[in-house]
């Protein structure tokens, strides 16, 4: 028997395997992302980077809950210029790099993937998703098609390289918006953000934990929903998905695979199961499919619709 | 392993000591699972959150030591018995006690600067009766911290108010020789403890030192924390000599709230310590 292999191409883009860090976790460093690297994605993310350095919401600003995290930290992020310096020469990691950008107006956008041309990212991420911070994302209204088309279209004349549009799970028609990103000259559609927003009152404090007070929703409280997305997404576009919500397993990935995903992102999962968590479902999905005779990522993309 | 209190938990302060001019230890009559070096999150509803080391622990009790400098530092200060914190952890990898300390055949020596005695205070109880010799160094007299709680302390001040004059690493040549020590543990100002590592570099003696930088989860997977690839919350904050071998930024640089990779010297003026 021979083993199966977890490579994919995502747009172009070679990937070992389909495990993708996404933006937000750990992806403050290109030291943190080496060991990301090393604990065996196939990809990995940065940290959303805007124009403007941002400190981002107070503390608290995650927090663990029975069924995965609620979280506002608000985008803080040193902003391109410092980015720009931390992320050079990211030819020295084994893996493919995703630049997330964030900006209230289109034109921001475009400063930033600018600021960011020399680093050697391999594609660009816009999250127009984010349901908890001011001026970003879907409190920016930045979750609607026309918003979409816009920023997408901006950013689209501003770099060759691919771009992925990040959506929001609170979308009721998400396969318009994702086509709405396609026909704009998005490359590839992450699906999901995180839901909500959340709250989580510590009663004995009569309080909200989080200091925004509310926060979005990952892990496994996500993963149904996430799913439903990307299944969704698939039968509306033509561009890859990567799949992201509360995957923290080798059958979690082959299911979020079968609706149609050709990546997975996998967050919140390393809370449950360590750093490693990568290599731990590359594992899980080379045994799954030898198990039931599968050979590739591809062959399993999507056959849930058949 | 445990993940301790995920959530914040209120716990009602118990008793509160008066340490030195700007500290205070608040005590809570509460039971956590607690290794020394580990720390926990404490949370003031509506007003901040921010790591601390345990200073005192025992089956039923605990207690952190808190320095008055920031919002949430006033604030704290300014509580009563009976008031309540929330209090998630403990987290993170804590000191580990080599076989030949724990039987005696070996000697450890423990330097406290500052603040930093508070992160070393349990491990030095759990010392005690182990050949260990103890430093500590403050700015001045005043700032001293635990003094009083142990039997034999060295004490060190910048200004020579109390004990000797100047910092506790001028000693460790002399006191090497006389106890060619197996282990030193640390925690105070970063650039105190890169020279005890680069003291025990040259000695070939194992060091463990304890790390202070600005959080925000305390639980792995936001990246805020981050010294060469290592997450200060969950690999730390206790690194060994193999682990800062490969840390370039210690002794160096950490990062600001927002992120931005600054000096040691900046990242202090920002935390006002």
């Amino acid at each position: 028997m021979t083993t199966p292999s977890l490579t994919i191409d995502l747009c172009g883009i070679k990937l070992s395997n389909p495990t993708v860090l996404p933006s937000g976790f750990l992806g403050t460093s290109k030291s943190l992302l080496k060991r990301v690297a090393d604990s065996g994605a196939g990809a990995a993310t940065i940290k959303s980077v805007s124009f403007e350095a941002r400190e981002g919401h107070k503390n608290p600003t995650v927090i663990p809950f029975e069924a995965g995290l609620l979280n506002a930290v608000g985008y803080s992020n040193p902003g391109a210029e410092e980015t720009a310096r931390e992320f050079t020469n990211l030819e020295d990691l084994s893996i493919p790099v995703i630049a997330s950008v964030i900006g209230t107006e289109a034109g921001d956008f475009v400063r930033v993937v600018d600021k960011l041309s020399a680093s050697g990212f391999s594609a660009i991420e816009l999250p127009l998703s984010c349901p908890h911070t001011p001026g970003f994302g879907l409190l920016a209204g930045q979750g609607t098609p026309e918003s979409t088309k816009e920023i997408v279209s901006a950013v689209r004349k501003a770099t060759k390289l691919p771009i992925f549009v990040k959506l929001s799970p609170n979308i009721p028609e998400i396969g318009n918006l994702a086509k709405a990103a396609e026909d704009a000259g998005a490359n590839a559609i992450t699906a999901v953000n995180t839901l909500g927003p959340g709250m989580i009152i510590n009663i004995e404090a009569r309080n909200p934990v989080l200091s925004y007070r509310v926060g979005g929703v990952s892990g496994q409280a996500l993963r149904p929903i996430a799913t439903r997305c990307v299944y969704d997404i698939y039968e509306a576009v033509k561009i890859p998905i990567i799949g992201t919500g509360g995957i923290s397993t080798g059958r979690h990935a082959i299911e979020m695979i079968m609706a149609g995903a050709t990546a997975i992102g996998v967050g919140t999962g390393i809370y449950e199961r360590g750093i490693d968590i990568f290599q731990k479902i590359c594992r899980e999905i080379e045994t799954w499919m030898s198990e039931n005779n599968f050979n590739s990522i591809d062959e399993m993309t999507g056959i849930a619709h058949e | 392993m445990s993940k301790g209190f995920e959530q914040p938990v209120m716990m009602k302060i118990d008793k509160i000591i008066s340490e030195s001019d700007d500290a205070k230890s608040f005590m809570f009559r509460h039971n956590i699972d607690y290794k020394p070096g580990q720390f926990i999150m404490v949370w003031l509803p509506g007003i901040d959150e921010k790591p601390f080391a345990v200073s005192y622990s025992g089956d039923d009790f605990f207690g952190i030591t808190v320095l008055e400098r920031g919002k949430s530092t006033k604030h704290m200060h300014g509580m009563g018995v009976g008031e309540q914190l929330g209090i998630r952890g403990p987290f993170g990898h804590g000191f580990s006690i080599p076989d030949n300390i724990k039987d005696g055949s070996g000697n450890a020596c423990v330097i406290g600067g500052g603040c930093g005695m508070a992160s070393l205070s349990v491990l030095i109880e759990s010392l005690q009766d182990n050949n260990t010799t103890i430093l500590t160094g403050a700015t001045t007299k005043t700032t001293l911290l635990f003094k009083n709680r142990y039997k034999d302390i060295t004490i060190f001040t910048d200004d020579g108010s109390e004990g000797t004059k100047g910092y506790p690493t001028n000693s460790l040549e002399d006191l090497h020789k006389e106890n060619s020590y197996n282990i030193i543990y640390t925690c105070g100002p970063e650039i105190m403890m890169s020279k005890v590592y680069e003291f025990c570099k040259k000695h070939n003696i194992q060091c463990e030192a304890s790390l202070e930088r600005y959080m925000k989860c305390g639980i792995g997977i936001c990246g805020q924390c981050v010294c060469d690839g290592q997450m200060v919350c969950k690999d730390g904050p206790v690194f060994d000599s193999q682990a800062l071998d490969n840390m370039s930024d210690f002794g160096n640089y950490s990062l600001l709230k927002s992120g931005k990779r600054v000096s040691l010297k900046e990242y202090g003026e920002w935390r006002g310590c």
